[in-house]
């Protein structure tokens, strides 16, 4: 008898709590993130953790937000969405391609909360997709290393075989292909977004085989302290600015600003106008920001960037442009053609010129 | 594919600083074992040695300074597993991997603040006279001295534990405590020393990665390094001399696969990444023929 005294005096507790929380909720929108790594990374997560703060400073007492960082891709995010969903979250940022299908899974499950799925392709009715045009940026790198390497080698290091990361590969070649015919690439796969240990690792083995350009396409700031330590190698922020390794190794940087964004995704759902949308902007809308290039490059190069930078932002140049052919020779795109978005989201081929496999 | 791209003299260098983290930790362990205790809380101690060794560093600029913060830092959250399972009689495994837990979470925790800052700076030291040889000098005599202290150890060990009375004692803990106890030996204390000893040198093996070789301070940065330091022990059947070779062959391959990869060796990718599991696990089955420490893992009471 006392059990069930019990029983029903914590179920009561449980009540009023879900009582008082529903009170509460009724009057601020909560907002969550799920985070792939921790908010101190200096690079993307931190960026993303940047606009949950500017949605924070944005609304004030009217919003509250929360956080879950070092969330591995996999069953496990399905549980911490799941989570936050039952928590009384109105909006959920899922900040990784790899939270695509745990994310469309518990949306199914919570129809009146609204999703947003980072880097990913699949939408459903509460579920919204947004990205960034990072391959804008890299044709800036790529344009950059091709012109300040000396041993024409450029060390690239990549996370995870999917199409964003190749886009990366891609637009970076050609652009430095361009100014440079006789520039090669030389492709590690971390498989990690984040593992410091890892990358200082792959970013060291790529200077020793000689390069003398390093692009990372993974989350921590260990590839630019090794090419710091390495001495006359060059680098360029990854996702965040990475200033503290500027003017050397750190030469530029691809800058997320999620910010402008998660504000305005996050006023649509206080004002009940939102709708699943996919949004996929560059440097144009300032979703994609191009680091203050250093005094390192010589200032024609430096230059020349910077007018690349501006026609994209302008929209007069596309950095995948015709003539491309695939690497195994066939035509992709003929002269002037530009490349349409469904190709671009879905890319799994290398340009021709660059060597290696993609790992399947 | 260019494999002239690899250079042999810069690979060989690499091997011995890849592999300085997992000896270190790894060789602790072995003394922890040969006592008769399995502390499977390895990975804990060592990003708990990280993270203080980085603090400690930090705030006195001094890199030696914070590899002794690290040894102090993984020798005392040892001492909490001595604690439970010496003196309250734990199941060894459950606290070892509840070690783990709480030391990948105490490290995030004391770690919060330190996101981002860069180490003071831990300089190669250039051996002279044997730093000048050719291919040898460069592959061996010119690295940062931790490098160097990690094989120090493991020789140190090697000569505790096999040249040594203290040594003897500390074996037969391990063989068999109960004939330990009746010869008047006391197990209890012999095994809180171990416990502290390998806390210790797990914690400069995880200071290693924070100081040394990424070198800042990021949550969760060991990435299992741990756990591949116990399987070393094991399966270096308990021996100092094959643990540093095991290390070595981890090491080695690790550095191995990247180096094929960035030279475009056409062989998939995720072969090449099981590879370093792999190989050091192959060799060191072939090889071991070793024995388990009689009492490893057992519980000890002297009214027993």
């Amino acid at each position: 008898m006392k059990r069930r005294t019990l029983i029903a005096s914590t179920a009561a507790v449980i009540a009023m709590g879900t009582g008082a929380f529903a009170a509460a909720h009724a009057e601020k929108t909560k907002v969550g993130f799920v985070y792939v790594g921790p908010v101190g990374d200096g690079g993307w997560t931190y960026e993303h953790d940047q606009g949950r703060l500017a949605v924070e400073a944005e609304f004030g007492d009217a919003v509250e937000t929360v956080f879950v960082e070092s969330v591995p891709e996999g069953p496990d995010a399905e549980r911490v969405i799941t989570q936050m969903a039952l928590d009384g979250a109105d909006l959920i940022f899922t900040t990784s391609f790899g939270f695509m299908d745990p994310t469309v899974n518990v949306a199914a499950k919570f129809p009146d909360v609204k999703f947003e799925h980072a880097t990913g392709y699949k939408q459903a009715d509460n579920v919204s997709v947004y990205s960034a045009r990072f391959y804008e940026g890299r044709a800036i790198q790529g344009h950059i290393a091709g012109q300040i390497t000396e041993s024409n080698i450029i060390g690239y290091i990549a996370s995870f075989p999917i199409p964003e990361v190749i886009r990366g590969i891609n637009s970076a070649y050609l652009h430095a292909k361009e100014v440079n015919p006789d520039v090669e690439f030389k492709i590690v796969w971390a498989y990690t977004w984040f593992d410091p240990a890892k990358e200082a690792e792959a970013a060291t083995v790529l200077i020793e085989q000689g390069a003398d350009v390093v692009l990372q396409h993974t989350d921590s700031t260990a590839p630019q302290a090794a090419a710091q330590a390495a001495g006359n190698v060059y680098t360029f922020g990854q996702a965040s600015d990475m200033a503290e390794y500027a003017p050397m190794p750190r030469v530029s940087s691809i800058i997320d600003d999620w910010a402008p964004y998660y504000i305005a995704r996050t006023q649509a759902v206080m004002d009940g106008t939102w709708e699943s949308t996919s949004t996929w902007d560059g440097i144009g809308p300032g979703m994609v920001g191009i680091g203050e290039i250093t005094d390192a490059v010589p200032a024609e190069v430096k230059a020349s960037a910077e007018a690349m930078r501006d026609a994209i932002a302008d929209g007069s140049y596309h950095p995948f442009t015709g003539p491309i052919n695939r690497q195994d020779g066939s035509v992709w795109l003929a002269e002037g053609e530009i490349a349409d978005d469904g190709t671009l989201a879905g890319m799994n081929f290398y340009v021709e010129g660059i060597e290696g496999e993609i790992p399947q | 594919m260019d494999l002239s791209s690899i250079n042999p003299i810069l690979f060989f260098a690499s091997l011995m600083v890849a592999a300085t983290p997992i000896l270190l930790a790894a060789i602790g362990e072995l003394v922890v074992e040969r006592a008769g205790v399995l502390n499977l809380g390895v990975e804990g101690m060592m990003i708990t040695g990280a993270v203080t060794g980085f603090i400690v560093a930090v705030a006195t600029g001094s890199p030696w300074l914070g590899f002794a913060g690290a040894a102090l830092g993984g020798a005392l959250l040892s001492q909490v597993f001595g604690f439970l399972t010496q003196y309250l009689l734990s199941n060894q495994v459950a606290t070892g991997l509840a070690l783990t837990l709480f030391g990948l979470g105490l490290s995030a925790l004391m770690g919060q603040g330190y996101i981002g800052i860069k180490a003071p700076s831990f300089p190669d030291i250039h051996v002279p006279i044997l730093g000048d040889i050719p291919v040898i000098g460069p592959i061996v005599f010119q690295h940062d001295p931790m490098v160097y202290i990690g094989l120090l150890i493991a020789l140190a060990v090697w000569f505790f534990l096999f040249r040594s009375r203290a040594g003897l004692v500390l074996r037969a803990v391990g063989e068999n405590h109960d004939a330990a106890h009746a010869l008047g030996y006391n197990v209890r204390r012999t095994r809180m020393l171990a416990i502290a000893f390998g806390g210790a040198c797990a914690g400069l093996g995880g200071a290693y990665l924070s100081l040394v070789r990424v070198p800042q301070w990021t949550e969760g940065m060991t990435a299992g390094a741990g756990w591949i330091a116990l399987a070393i022990v094991v399966f270096a059947s308990w021996r100092p001399g094959r643990l540093v070779l095991g290390a070595y062959l981890f090491g080695g391959v690790t550095v191995l696969q990247l180096n094929l990869q960035a030279a475009g060796v056409a062989i998939p990718v995720e072969y090449l990444s099981m590879s370093p599991y792999l190989a050091t696990i192959a060799v060191l089955v072939i090889m071991s023929a070793g024995r388990s420490p009689g009492s490893l893992g057992r519980i000890f009471h002297a009214a027993r």
